[in-house]
């Protein structure tokens, strides 16, 4: 039998139908909805007469337009102070209730962003076909499973048939080898991937993250990095399924027990690209060289580490890129050559899917413990990813060492990552930011967002400024 | 969904590479629950000048005069020509239905975002790939000429210039059969239950894990 990589394997035992043409039916295991995308899906399906074919197979929760103050928040559904949003929100609610799927609603204590309560509640385990109106579903590959993101038709496809047509996309491999530095995270590592490869450098491809880096890697990580493989042109991230993986999954709600999980790890033991596999691409890094990482520009792959200085578009021989590279300037307000420890910030943001679990929430925490907000930062905000990652925090005390360094603790939900809800940039404000994208009026009209780790933007938050977060903790 | 076969229309361009849904339609107007009105926030922060507010009547609205879709000689454009990684970001399939709102019908670029260009296709909006260099050289002619033209055939699979010159491209045979026929995916998915059924007996043995209810 020829070597199979983790994402042939995948695919394989997923298809239904293979056709002439190359396209495929695809089956899908899990279904996670939140607001956003469903409505228009939900609609489609009852002006057609339809019901969804396995509807528990189906989980989901209102996460992008929650509000995250306590305030709001304390009246459920009706203290959604935006009238649009609080449209949406409840739409969800309705559509859930008539088509008759679990929903963790606004004040369920399970509810969260979407890519967290997936893999905690265990929903989403290894050697599934993960898939949700969300380009960020791909953070479920930490697991060992063929996560995506899909449009809305392809959502109401899902809820109708339990399939999807695709097409087998291309292996690539990214291996980092070696030891990553003290205080360099999972995040430093895929922004690093992502300079390297370049936005469209995973498109048509689903990407193996692999090496020493990602086997010594814990989830909260491996889900990091493949949450923003799709910033790297990637639909689907993965990571082989090891003992780390296997332990993470171990009694959470939706995990198998007793002997079906006996035989549920003998399968997921499988999960690995074999020996002498193909893969159409393979890029390899040095773990030992990546440096915690700063974003400069209005796309991802715009990123330096954090004692480089903005770049020359001069220096750039590509005109559409130099271009490119010229108009992010402008938008962000930087000049060539200037050193990234000398941008000041206004805002901190701690959250998002890339960025929001327990162990990002006590990576922030370590930093600014016995420290204080600079008094030039306007607002540092910390999200936690979900109700059970926010009381697994305030259990271990990590909410007091925010909330006495200045820094807001607040609800869960996806915040000031894409600002659908109140949570925003003002116009020209810098951002030290643990999210994914870093496009122009992402996180508020006119507003400049950094993409870095938890780690960095504690750091950031008290010094003011971008700083080497690992000189800062030794002082 | 309509069917796309054959569209000759006016050319107007998106000089950039790594256009990004977030710009093709702000997160604002995501919360309609809706298909249909984003065309009138197509581009919004790079058309207008203000905020865009949803549900807001932007007839009144400072524009932006530098931005092509406000100049007149782009006024009714059914091809948008612009450059790589088009459709970058978020899955929101907002962006499709923006641009189809606004009366485009086609997409010309080196290369698309991949979940952008599956979704163009749910809407019978042609995401159409032609080199860097014949886009490159179709932004010079655009440019040159006022109120250019092409010509999209997608039976034939060829772009033809006002001069009759004439590019090939390349689409998926399931795609093309979809677009020309304006077929409901849904629809033809379901004349497979049967195997979808088969399937799933097959995994609920192999596999009962994955079958496990999500409950509340």
């Amino acid at each position: 039998m020829a070597a199979k990589t983790l994402y042939d394997k995948l695919w394989d035992a997923h298809l239904v139908q293979q056709r002439d043409d190359g396209s495929a039916l695809i089956y899908i295991d899990r279904h996670i909805v939140h607001e956003v995308t469903s409505p228009q899906a939900f609609e489609g399906l009852r002006m057609a007469g339809r019901t969804p074919w396995r509807v528990d197979s189906v989980l989901a929760t209102p996460d992008h337009n929650v509000p995250t103050t306590v305030k709001e928040r304390a009246s459920g559904i009706s203290g959604i102070e935006d009238p649009v949003s609080l449209i949406q929100v409840k739409t969800l609610d309705d559509n859930c209730d008539e088509f008759g799927i679990v929903e963790y609603k606004i004040n369920d204590q399970r509810q969260g962003i979407v890519h967290v309560i997936g893999p905690e509640s265990g929903a989403c385990l290894p050697g599934m076909t993960i898939v949700c109106g969300d380009s960020h579903t791909a953070t479920n590959g930490a697991l060992g499973a063929l996560a995506h993101g899909i449009g809305t038709s392809e959502v109401e496809h899902v809820l109708a048939t339990q399939t999807l047509v695709a097409k087998k996309m291309k292996n690539m491999l990214i291996r980092v080898d070696g030891e990553l530095g003290e205080g360099v995270t999972p995040k430093d590592v895929v922004l690093a991937i992502i300079a390297k490869i370049g936005t469209a450098g995973g498109t048509g491809y689903a990407v193996e993250f692999g090496g020493d880096v990602f086997r010594a890697m814990s989830m909260e990580g491996r889900m990091t990095v493949c949450n923003m493989a799709i910033e790297a042109g990637a639909r689907a991230g993965m990571v082989a399924v090891d003992d780390i993986t296997i332990n993470y999954v171990k009694g959470r709600a939706y995990a198998p027990s007793g002997d079906v999980w006996e035989r549920a790890v003998e399968a997921w033991r499988d999960l690995k690209s074999d020996e002498g596999a193909h893969f159409d691409e393979v890029v390899v890094l040095n773990g030992a060289e990546i440096m915690p990482q700063v974003s400069w520009g209005t796309s991802p792959e715009m990123v330096v580490g954090v004692h480089d200085n903005v770049p020359d578009p001069a220096a750039e021989t590509d005109a559409v890129k130099r271009e490119g590279m010229a108009r992010a300037l402008e938008y962000m307000g930087l000049n060539a050559g200037q050193r990234i420890a000398d941008i000041k910030l206004d805002r901190v943001f701690i959250g998002s899917c890339t960025n929001s679990r327990i162990e990002d929430i006590r990576a922030a925490a370590e930093v600014v413990k016995g420290r204080k907000k600079a008094d030039s930062v306007k607002q540092a905000m910390v999200v936690p990813g979900s109700g059970l990652v926010k009381a697994q925090a305030e259990a271990e005390g990590l909410d007091k060492i925010f909330v006495e360094a200045g820094f807001e603790w607040r609800e869960p939900g996806c915040s000031m990552c894409l600002a659908m809800n109140a949570d925003k940039l003002g116009s020209g404000e810098h951002c030290a930011s643990t999210s994914n994208r870093n496009f122009e009026g992402r996180q508020g009209y006119g507003g400049r967002t950094h993409l870095v780790s938890p780690a960095m933007a504690a750091a950031a938050g008290v010094a003011g400024h971008f700083v080497d977060v690992r000189e800062f903790v030794r002082g | 969904m309509k069917p796309f076969t054959q569209v000759t229309g006016i050319v107007a361009p998106m000089d950039r590479a790594n256009v990004d849904t977030d710009m093709i339609i702000p997160k604002q107007f995501l919360k309609s629950i809706k298909r249909t009105g984003f065309g009138k926030n197509l581009f919004d922060e790079l058309r207008y000048l203000d905020v865009g507010q949803p549900d807001q009547d932007c007839t009144g609205r400072p524009i932006n005069e530098e931005f092509p879709l406000n100049q007149a000689r782009y006024q009714g454009a059914e091809i948008l020509l612009t450059r790589k990684n088009f459709g970058c970001g978020s899955s929101r399939e907002h962006a499709p239905w923006a641009l189809d709102d606004y009366g485009f019908r086609c997409i010309i670029a080196p290369s698309f975002a991949d979940i952008f260009y599956n979704n163009c296709f749910k809407n019978g909006l042609l995401p159409l790939i032609l080199s860097e260099e014949i886009v490159e050289q179709l932004f010079q002619q655009m440019y040159q000429t006022e109120g250019y033209q092409l010509t999209v055939d997608l039976q034939s699979q060829q772009v033809v210039t006002p001069s009759g010159e004439t590019f090939a491209f390349e689409i998926d045979e399931f795609r093309k059969h979809c677009l020309l026929n304006g077929l409901d995916d849904i629809g033809l998915t379901l004349e497979q239950a049967d195997a979808i059924k088969a399937y799933e007996s097959e995994r609920r043995v192999s596999a009962p894990w994955l079958f496990d209810a999500v409950k509340n």
